[in-house]
């Protein structure tokens, strides 16, 4: 069941993030917000497998792509964002998933609600939803840290800015951009109301974060009206870490 | 102690399942909720992984690994739904 990935591009999001393009042979295919487990082994046998979402949308071309946020004491993620090289190998489990996942064919409105490295998932959705040319209403809510850690921004930005649009809404929650008109804080009541689909639209609603990001922006969403059926939920460790799912 | 969701078995359980199990509806045999495994609370940080009920934190499935054998417990669900449809989507 694991599959050999050649790693065929990477690309820095951010100081600390990195984006990588891999061929996968035997790729059977996915949708978005599925997952891939990575296995890393080192030369004494100790292994260590992480999860990481996929970033990009599905396509026909076996290619995959990871987003990777460097963690200090991580034992994979200082590997993949700094010392994997083009035409290096690494060992994947996937796709994996079939909750967290937006199908092409769902036409309701779409809420996103990302904590930081959260966004991976809900990219794959966004960029899924615009390479199938649906029209499903989707918006973003996009809680950062501050500006120089946004991923994927200027395509997010391009994204927000023509016709049939995912509407994009940031919170800083440490550093906001000059003059921004909300000062720095997490997601809020009036953020919600502001950034979000009204529940009377009945959307269904994404949320994928550190846990405190998750459980907080839940509840504002229950809060304003939302079903809790509709809104599912991904979480990251305290940490901010996918944590060893391995037995 | 601090969790994630059902969604992060997914891998582990391919191991031993052939159809994805966290998109399955399951029923908790204490409280009788029925979610799907997914929305189930996944805590990792013990020897291999526990799944408790959202609602009332039952236990619903352990999976363990002791030497070189998985052992996988499934007492806490009365049953799993699985719907055949979205396993062909997803299958690619």
């Amino acid at each position: 069941m694991w599959r050999t990935a050649t790693v065929v591009g990477m690309q820095y999001e951010t100081a600390t993030a990195r984006t990588i393009t891999l061929a996968v042979r035997d790729w059977p295919g996915h949708v978005a917000g599925q997952h891939v487990d990575v296995r890393l082994t080192a030369p004494d046998g100790y292994s260590a497998v992480r999860s990481y979402s996929i970033a990009s949308a599905p396509s026909s071309d076996r290619r995959i792509q990871i987003t990777v946020e460097r963690l200090p004491n991580g034992e994979v993620s200082p590997y993949l964002t700094q010392e994997v090289m083009v035409g290096d190998e690494l060992e994947l489990r996937g796709p994996i998933g079939g909750w967290f996942v937006w199908l092409s064919d769902q036409t309701e409105p779409i809420q996103l609600v990302a904590g930081g490295s959260g966004i991976v998932p809900l990219m794959a959705m966004i960029r899924s939803r615009a390479s199938a040319g649906s029209a499903a209403a989707f918006r973003l809510l996009y809680s950062v840290r501050e500006p120089e850690a946004v991923f994927y921004r200027d395509e997010l930005a391009a994204l927000s800015n023509q016709g049939n649009s995912v509407a994009v809404t940031y919170a800083y929650t440490r550093v906001t951009p000059r003059d921004w008109p909300r000062p720095a804080g997490r997601i809020d009541a009036a953020l919600i109301a502001t950034g979000t689909w009204p529940s009377s639209l009945r959307p269904t609603s994404y949320v994928c974060g550190p846990t405190s990001l998750v459980e907080h922006a839940s509840d504002l969403l229950i809060a304003a009206g939302h079903d809790r059926e509709r809104i599912r939920t991904e979480r990251f460790g305290a940490t901010g870490e996918q944590k060893r799912v391995q037995v | 102690m601090n969790y994630l969701d059902g969604n992060a078995a997914a891998g582990e359980l391919t191991r031993i399942f052939a159809v994805d199990i966290t998109s399955a509806e399951g029923q908790c045999a204490n409280c009788g909720a029925r979610k799907r495994f997914a929305e189930a609370h996944l805590y990792v940080d013990c020897p291999g992984l526990v799944a408790r009920c959202a609602l009332c934190g039952h236990v619903l499935l352990r999976l363990a690994k002791v030497e070189q054998r998985v052992f996988l417990d499934l007492r806490g669900m009365t049953h799993l739904i699985f719907d055949t449809t979205q396993q062909q989507e997803l299958s690619g």
